[in-house]
This record gives structure tokens, sequence and C-alpha cells, in this order.
């Protein structure tokens, strides 16, 4: 009789590492969505990244992990009552399979993973959606298509263990998931006002750069801690997702030069991101020179990609559809294509410029089909329902004004002497309304500047 | 009395001061402002879209002068700001019919 497993300290360091980055991630997209935003709404941009945070950490503990990872019920849904909330496991004896990780750690590696994989969604709609109409959403969708998807995809449900598609660390079940339900929102909540006559520009590229720095440190976490164990499958998604990305920054970058004359941040930043997304659900079955091409690959269509909300008519915010679902499908498809057995024993089908024939191209884009169907029918039904019950779109006024004001009661900047916490000359006169009212100066004292600040 | 109007580029500034000085004019008002003329605006590109901005931030400097001085104040504007590339800006004069020193309540030419 093989002994019971015990716990492994160094895959549980290793897991607890990639479970913080991985959370990382999601202030990073927040910076990175915020950046690309007007800055008239770069809060509420923000605020739908951390409120994902806030909302689906509580239903991941009570229910969420257990309808992903519980028992398969019918190959569709995990055992609600398997590891609900109220439960508590031994650290000690509870363990994840045959990784040697306590329970708790791999319950909260992937709850990282739902997180995210939510807040992606909100780039698609920004200056327009209520934060009720938002907040709803998300807990909504993540249980009726996050939580079952990811079975479907990871926890013993058909898309893993019957179709025999492979998803490494979430092109399918995070990725194309989000990019489809973006899609659908967008429809649903339709076009920001002006849009596309009206000047939308980022309003911060350098805030752009730096969320999409910490997306990538954090992405790290994403492929390589998928392994759960630290060993040299660990190591080749980890190097995969590196030069992947390196790849796409490229392949944006000529794309640009090519068709604008000029290489921009915005476009390295986004080549980075495209590179990332197409890499997580292949960085582990590829060898390392197929994860350069299909950077390269995936950073020049999605460069193209993004472009066509404007000849389609769709006002997909910050490219969620141009970025996630096409970098999505590219990579899932790559695993058909350059999958080997030779890097993982998880490929049974070899890709299909392996010798393997197109069986494994076939489950590849089967999976991503479902899912995408899948997604974008439950999100369009639920951003309609909330549209047509507390109202999914602000109103018009509050979008003209912005939505930070609107539905925050905050701004993001106040540059302005006058209102802002610097005080300032105005401040003196009692104009900036808040400030208090200075004193009046002793006749022998100097006036001081300090009054103003 | 006339005042001085003059739209500028903003790195033209230091040298139309450095010129208004060596002319011993007393005070300057300055103030970030944005417009364009002939030149329009630039164009730039995010993600492929093209966004054409249109306004430009230039600088206007005010100053007020007698008549006499007039002449040579907007030589040396112009002297100083001049670039010879589009979008050098403008300088015109207006007449103005009095001055009052808060300070003092002095008025018109012993005001400037």
């Amino acid at each position: 009789m093989p002994e019971a497993p015990t716990i492994d300290t160094g895959n549980t360091a290793w897991l607890l590492i990639s479970s913080a980055i991985v959370l990382l991630m999601t202030p990073g997209l927040a910076l990175f969505y915020g950046g690309l935003n007007r800055s008239k709404g770069v809060l509420n941009m923000i605020m739908m990244s951390f409120s994902a945070m806030g909302l689906i950490s509580i239903l991941w503990l009570f229910y969420g992990f257990s309808l992903a990872f519980g028992e398969d019920k019918a190959s569709v849904i995990g055992d609600v009552g398997q590891y609900l909330g109220t439960k508590t496991f031994m650290a000690e004896t509870d363990l994840w399979g045959e990784t040697g990780i306590p329970l708790y750690v791999f319950m909260a590696f992937q709850m990282m993973f739902a997180i995210i994989t939510v807040a992606l969604i909100s780039g698609a709609i920004s200056d327009r959606a209520k934060f009720s109409g938002w907040l709803i959403f998300a807990g909504a969708w993540a249980t009726l298509v996050y939580f079952p998807v990811a079975h479907w995809v990871w926890g013993g449900g058909f898309i893993g263990a019957k179709l025999g598609a492979l998803d490494f660390a979430g092109g399918t079940a995070v990725h194309i998931n989000a990019g489809a339900a973006a899609l659908a929102l967008v429809l649903v909540l339709g076009k920001r006002l002006g849009w596309p006559k009206e000047a939308m520009k980022p309003h911060n590229v350098p805030m752009v750069a730096l969320g999409t720095g910490l997306l990538w440190f954090g992405w790290f976490g994403f492929n390589a801690g998928s392994e759960l164990t630290a060993d040299s499958t660990t190591a080749i998604a980890f190097l995969n997702t590196q030069v992947c990305t390196a790849a796409a920054v490229l392949g944006w970058l000529v794309v640009e030069k090519v068709r604008d004359g000029r290489p921009t941040l915005v476009g390295a930043s986004s080549g980075a991101i495209a590179g990332l997304v197409a890499i997580t659900p292949a960085c582990a079955f590829v060898a390392p020179w197929a994860a350069v091409l299909l950077g390269l690959v995936a950073g020049a269509v999605c460069a193209l990609a993004v472009g066509l909300k404007y000849k389609l008519g769709y006002d997909d915010s910050l490219d969620v559809v141009g970025v996630h679902f096409v970098g999505g499908w590219i990579g899932c498809l790559w695993i058909g294509l350059f999958g080997t057995s030779s890097v993982s024993s998880l490929v049974a089908d070899e890709g299909l410029f392996y010798g393997g024939g197109v069986a494994q191209l076939g489950v590849q884009a089967l999976s991503a089909l479902i899912v995408t169907v899948y997604s974008f029918a439950v999100a369009f039904v639920l951003g309609f329902v909330i549209e047509k019950t507390i109202g999914f779109r602000v109103s018009k006024e509050a979008e003209v004004d912005g939505i930070d004001i609107a539905e925050h009661a905050e701004s993001g900047y106040d540059l302005s002497p006058s209102t802002g916490s610097a005080g300032g000359a105005f401040a003196m006169a009692g104009i900036g309304g808040t400030a208090p009212a200075a004193k009046p100066a002793e006749p022998t004292t100097p006036v001081s500047e300090k009054v103003a600040g | 009395m006339k005042l001085v109007t003059a739209v500028i580029k903003p790195y033209q500034l230091d040298a139309v001061k450095e010129a208004l000085h060596a002319l011993g004019v007393a005070g300057l008002t300055v103030s970030e402002v944005q417009g364009y003329g002939r030149q329009k605006g630039h164009t730039e590109v995010y993600r492929g879209a093209e966004y054409t901005v249109e306004f430009l931030p230039k600088i206007r400097v005010e100053v007020l002068t007698d008549e006499i001085d007039v002449e040579k104040v907007v030589d040396a504007v112009v002297g100083a700001a001049r670039t010879g590339k589009i979008g050098d800006g403008k300088v015109w004069v207006t007449a103005v019919e009095d001055v009052v020193r808060v300070r003092t309540g002095e008025r018109g030419l012993d005001a400037l």
C-alpha cells in the first residue's frame, strides 16, 4: 500500500509565492486598464478590478472552489458541498492530490485565477457601466460561467477529462472565457457616447507600462505556478512565458512600424499582454522555439485584430476581445499545431507539425468553441436582464461628466491649486470652499506662506 | 498705452523674457494656453487608431507698455520667439485706456 502523501514544503512555498504574485496581476491589470482609459473614468476602471478582488474571493471560498474542483457530477459541475466555506481542513493532512501542497494553498492559488478572469471583462465596458450592475454581473457570471468552466477544463469535467483538450494555465478557462463575455457585454451596453468620432486616447501611458510590468511579473506565477509543483515542467512553463512574451512585443512593434510608421509604448505593452495570453494554455506543451513563433504570431495578429472594432462597429473600450479572446484562441490552437510529448507526457496526440495530424487541433478548437458560445450566451442574457431591471448603463449626463464623479464621488486627479489638497492662492481667499478659514494674522506677524498649504 | 500680447512656443519663453528684460520692461504676465494656427495640430496613434490633436500647448505673454516703446517691445518678442518653423505664434497690439497700480493707486504711465 503506497504511503499517504505528506506535505512538501518546497512545492508549498512555490505555490504560496505564485498565489501572491497572481493576485498582484489584478492591481497590475487595473493600472494597465486605468492608464488606457480616459482620465475621467480612471477610478471606476480600477475599481472594477478591486471590487472583483473583494467579491470573487468570498464567493470562491464559500462555493466557487467546490463547484470548480469538487468531486465531479456528470462531467458538468463539482460537488458544491465538498469544500463549502464553513468547513475546515487539517493543514498537515488535507493535501491536494499527490502534490504535497495543503488544500488551502491550492484553493488560494485558484482563487486568484477566478478574480482576474472576472476583472479582465471590465476593460470592454469602461466609462459606461453602473457599478451596481457590474457587481451583480461579476458575481452571477463567476457563479454561472467561470466556476463551471473551470470545472470543465481543469476540475474533471467534460472538456479536460472527456474531450482531452489541453489548457495548462487558462487560455480557454480564463482568456477565451473572459473575452467572449466581454464581447457580449459590449453588445448589450452599446458604444460610449461619441465613439468612434471623439478621441478617447489613453490618458497615462507610463501607467499602462507599469501595469504591464506587474502583469508580466505575476504571469510567471500564473503559468509556472499552474504545475503546482516545482519541477522541470515548471521550468519550461516559466521559460516559455518569457520568450513568447518577448517575441510578441517584437511582433506587435513590427506591425506598428509597417502600418503606422512608428513603434509605440502602448503597442509594446499590448504586445506583451498578447504574448502572455497566447502562451498561457500552451506554456507546458510546446518547445521554446515554438513559443517564440507563437509570440510573433500572437503579437502581430492581435495588433491587427484590435482594429476590427472600428470596422465592425462595436466599442470594446480597451480591446479585451482583440487581445484576450483572439490571443486565447491562438494559444489554444497552438497546442494542436506544436504540442509535443517530448515536452509533456500530457500531450497524447502530437501536434500537426510533429506529424500527429489534426486530432488534437480539432479537440482544441472544439473546446474553445464550446467555452466561447457558453460564456457569450450566458453573459449576454445576464447583461440583458440587468439592463432591463436595475439598469446596466449610467445616464448620458453621468457619462459625459465622468463616471468617477457620478458613481463614486471621487476624481482621479485634482491638479488645480484652487481645489486640490495643495491649497494655493484661492484657498487663502476661501474660494476653495473646503479649505479651513485662516485665522487673521496678528498685525506684527508677517504673513506665513504655510497658510496656503 | 498699449498691451502687447504674444502667443509663442513654450520653449521660446525664456528667450522672450530675456529680450524684454534687456529692453528694461518691468513686468510681464505669462499664461499657459492651447490653440492652433496654420500648422493645425498633430496626429497620435494608439493601437493603430489615429487621434488628431488640434490644440497645441502655447504660452501667452502679455506686456503693458507706453506708445513710444511699443515697436521695440514687439520687435524684441518677435526676434526672440522666431525659430523660422511653422507654429512660431502671433503678436498683436491693443490699445489700453487706463492702468492702475493696486498698491499705490497710481494711474496711467505712472502705474507701468
